[in-house]
């Protein structure tokens, strides 16, 4: 059983060494302190209101979040905004539904039932209006991307002039972070952007990161129970493994062979 | 099968198990005589059955709520991430299990390959299993398109266009494959159908393999033929039950560590991107498992050549009980087969990491050398050892080694290494 | 000894047993739930209707979860002779003024209770509805007269938002 576990665990890390030498060529992205990370990751609602509140005033205009509902807004493990609050936010946009009796499309204030209001109708119209470039759904971008979140909050500090040399077409800027260091989007945030409800003052560090935070839980709306259900399925199965083992030892003890 | 006749104590259950011998089936697979000396690596065997049945049940559930339409699949698929009561758990098991299936049968093939438990009179539980592993694949690659995403799409495009590099027909049965002129809804609704099929299809044939498994019994980790029943076995329930049970859940650690705490790092972020045609991904990488393979083919600069042998790393281990040459089984008495075996699991592992490397310079180089090395193991290396090497003297029955009462020093000597 | 010996077996694999049944449990109600009606199944709850174009002695039908709601204005005969009703007389004993709080507008859900079909409007011994499916006979209030079906019509849960407009849910 030892050399079964020293071979296994070698086999392991070897795999697991080589997975890193992978990631390793990888750029480095900015720190911070995500409260989602670890075992028992939880987000910061306050965060997420915030993030949500940068999403719906800078990204929104440009960038479609497709999945996402207004009652996700309320709904537990998110940003919890209360009921009526989330209906408030839902009603405060336009809704294109229909048809209606006579065939005509009509427009309503949201529900809770609707899904976010998409910026462009479609992705030829979202192509046309930026250049060419179609700006991506938000609703899933932090699993899409191979940095995940530091990605995202790198990015979005990552403006910077060219270095010499380096000349950039028309609508195109120089970001250290994306891939190729070109990128169509323009530098979106600037210091007090945004005036938060809740007083935090909105740096551009501030506001990436309330808006990451607020992509991530978009990208992964169950993780505060996955962490929870996964910690109690992993104290369940140690358990039971411990039980098996005295179990299987009575067993085997029936006979004079170790196990 | 069985050696005794069995009769059911109640008298319904005779005039049952005289219509169906269902209960005389129980009796056999409780009573099986296994070898008693079995070590964990022969664990994995149940550990795949509990994958494959995790597969399947999750695959039903998911398969409830996913529609295989182009337009529609990957939004399907985030509705049951997002909406859909438990889905993010079913899918993230559904994922990862296909992960945790490979590394099992990984095990569970090197396992074989160290013990020569492929070799007289197990070659047909050998080539069933490899039949089994090709099937693994081929579902494991269709199941990774229906996602519709990025990776799936891009995935399918160069798998299907491996089929051009056959003459003359090639072009023709790409086409077909994919009913259309690209990979295309008719593709993603057809891999579904056959992606629903696959496991059933293991399914049987888990059962042959079991089935011829249980004609001649158990290798062991000795190698040697056991008397059953005998001082050497003890019956399948409740002792291998148990230490079966032991192990998955273990197993079941890994896996429910990957499922609720990295559900996505074996996969590709690419994959959360809605497939383009428009667009391919940067890096275009295989799951993990299908890597090595990926590597064999990368590293023959010829088109058709490459297929070849990367079809012929995988058809070659049909051959493997007639290759190796030599009458003793188990690697513990052969000093110099047991080395080969640790160069051919460093072999695969390179394989597997230039795999995901870009094809180019040092890597290149690599993986042709590896690649050589792979097929130079089962063509030369193997059939020579058989004729040259010197191996240790086997004990007679499993008993006596671990007793260690034998006279034989080196017998004795091993002792350690088989009692693990 | 012997028997203490026994006895601590027989609670660690009892002990065993029972904890595996826990999580085999735990592991089979996520594959029952998934059936259960998705989240946005359940937010879709209410559907708003403009009922200003109906005139009275008409039905319209609209789809609410799924189903079909008859929404009838009814004329002041139809509500005379809804009224005039003894629930004696009555299978499902239902008073209209419950089941029909403004007495010109009655919203039900327009499914037969007795295997789920949708009754046929003006049809019927009882001017109200009836079922092709088995033959059940329904009147102008949606109550069950006559056939198979137990009980009557159902009322959802609705609302009048302004004078033209009722809430479903």
């Amino acid at each position: 059983m030892k050399k079964f576990f020293r071979i296994f665990s070698l086999v392991i890390l070897f795999s697991g060494f080589l997975l890193n030498i992978q990631a390793a060529e990888k750029i480095e992205y900015l720190k911070t302190d995500w409260s989602f990370k670890g075992l028992f990751g939880k987000f910061d609602r306050a965060a997420l209101q915030r993030g949500y509140q940068v999403y719906t005033e800078v990204c929104s205009s440009c960038h479609s979040m497709k999945y996402l509902s207004y009652r996700n807004l309320a709904e537990k493990g998110g940003p919890e905004f209360s009921i009526d609050q989330a209906k408030a936010i839902a009603a405060s946009f336009e809704v294109k539904d229909g048809p209606n009796a006579d065939g005509d499309m009509f427009t309503r204030p949201g529900r809770l039932s609707d899904k976010f209001v998409m910026p462009y109708d479609n992705v030829q119209a979202a192509q046309a209006a930026n250049g060419g470039a179609y700006p991506p759904d938000m609703s899933v971008l932090v699993k899409a991307r191979g940095g995940g979140v530091d990605y995202i909050y790198s990015l979005l500090q990552g403006y910077e002039d060219p270095p010499a040399g380096i000349t950039l077409d028309d609508g195109v800027y120089y970001n250290k972070y994306m891939y190729g260091n070109k990128i169509k989007m323009a530098n979106q945030l600037s210091d007090g952007l945004v005036e938060y409800s809740d007083g935090t003052i909105a740096t551009v560090e501030q506001m990436s990161k309330d808006v990451t935070t607020f992509l991530m839980w978009s990208a992964e709306p169950h993780l505060e129970s996955r962490h929870q259900m996964g910690f109690k399925a992993i104290v369940y199965l140690i358990i039971l493994t411990i039980l098996v083992y005295f179990s299987m030892k009575r067993i085997w003890s029936r006979i004079e062979t170790e196990v | 099968m069985s050696d005794h006749e069995y009769t059911p104590k109640s008298k319904f259950g005779k005039w049952f198990n005289d219509r169906l011998p269902l209960l005389t089936l129980a009796n056999h697979l409780t009573d099986y005589p296994t070898p008693k000396n079995l070590n964990y690596w022969w664990t994995f065997g149940g550990i795949l059955t509990f994958c494959l049945i995790t597969q399947i049940v999750t695959g039903l559930v998911l398969a409830m709520h996913y529609i295989a339409h182009a337009d529609m699949a990957f939004d399907s698929v985030e509705h049951i991430m997002r909406d859909v009561n438990y889905g993010w758990l079913i899918r993230y098991i559904h994922a990862n299990g296909a992960s945790m299936f490979f590394l099992a049968v990984y095990i569970h093939i090197f396992r074989s390959l160290f013990y020569g438990s492929y070799k007289a009179p197990r070659e047909i539980i050998w080539i069933i299993g490899i039949i089994i592993y090709l099937l693994m694949m081929a579902a494991a690659f269709l199941g990774y398109v229906l996602p519709w995403g990025q990776m799936s799409f891009w995935g399918a495009t160069v798998i299907t266009n491996l089929f051009s590099a056959i003459p003359l027909v090639g072009e023709g049965i790409v086409t077909w494959l994919w009913g259309g002129y690209s990979v295309d809804n008719p593709t993603l609704t057809r891999f579904f159908t056959l992606h629903y099929l696959i496991p059933f299809l293991i399914l049987g044939l888990v059962v042959l393999h079991i089935w011829a498994l249980h004609v001649p019994g158990n290798n062991n980790p000795v190698g040697i033929d056991v008397k059953k029943p005998s001082k050497d076995t003890v019956p399948f329930h409740p002792y291998i039950v148990i230490k079966d049970g032991f192990a998955l859940l273990m197993f079941m650690i890994v896996f429910a560590f990957f499922v609720f705490y990295t559900p996505n790092i074996l996969g590709h972020a690419d994959n959360y991107i809605e497939a383009n045609p428009l667009v391919t991904p940067a890096h275009i990488v295989p799951e993990w498992y299908l890597l090595p393979f990926y590597a064999i083919l990368r590293s023959v600069p010829d088109k058709l050549l490459g297929v070849v042998a990367m079809l012929s790393a995988i058809l070659i281990l049909a051959a493997l009980p007639w290759l190796d040459t030599s009458k003793i089984r188990s690697a513990v008495f052969r000093p110099l087969y047991k080395q080969f075996y640790w160069i051919l699991v460093a072999d695969v592992l390179i394989l597997g990491y230039v795999g995901a490397m870009p094809a180019e310079g040092l890597y290149l180089l690599v993986a042709r050398v590896a690649t050589a090395y792979y097929f130079l193991h089962f063509l030369v290396i193997l059939p020579v050892l058989g004729w040259k090497e010197k191996t240790l003297p086997i004990p007679l029955s499993i008993t006596e080694p671990i007793l260690g009462g034998s006279p034989n020093l080196a017998t004795a000597k091993n002792k350690e290494s088989l009692n693990n | 000894m012997a028997e203490k010996e026994t006895k601590r077996r027989d609670f660690l694999f009892t002990a065993t047993y029972a904890v595996g049944a826990v999580g085999a449990a735990a592991v089979v109600w996520p594959m029952i739930d998934q059936m259960n009606p998705d989240a946005s199944v359940k937010a879709l709850a209410s559907t708003e209707v403009d009922v200003s174009a109906l005139n009275p002695g008409k039905t319209i039908t609209v789809l609410w979860r799924g189903k079909p709601v008859f929404i009838r204005r009814r004329t002041q005969s139809e509500i005379a002779e809804a009224r005039s009703v003894k629930l004696e007389e009555l299978k499902h004993p239902e008073k209209d003024e419950d089941r029909a709080k403004n007495p010109e507008w009655l919203v039900m859900l327009g499914v037969c209770t007795h295997l789920g079909c949708v009754p046929l409007d003006q049809k019927g011994e009882y001017n109200g509805w009836f079922c092709p499916c088995h033959g059940s006979h329904y009147d102008i209030s949606g109550r069950i007269r006559k056939g198979p079906a137990p009980t009557n019509m159902e009322i959802p849960k609705y609302e009048f938002v302004n004078a033209n407009t009722i809430k479903i849910g």
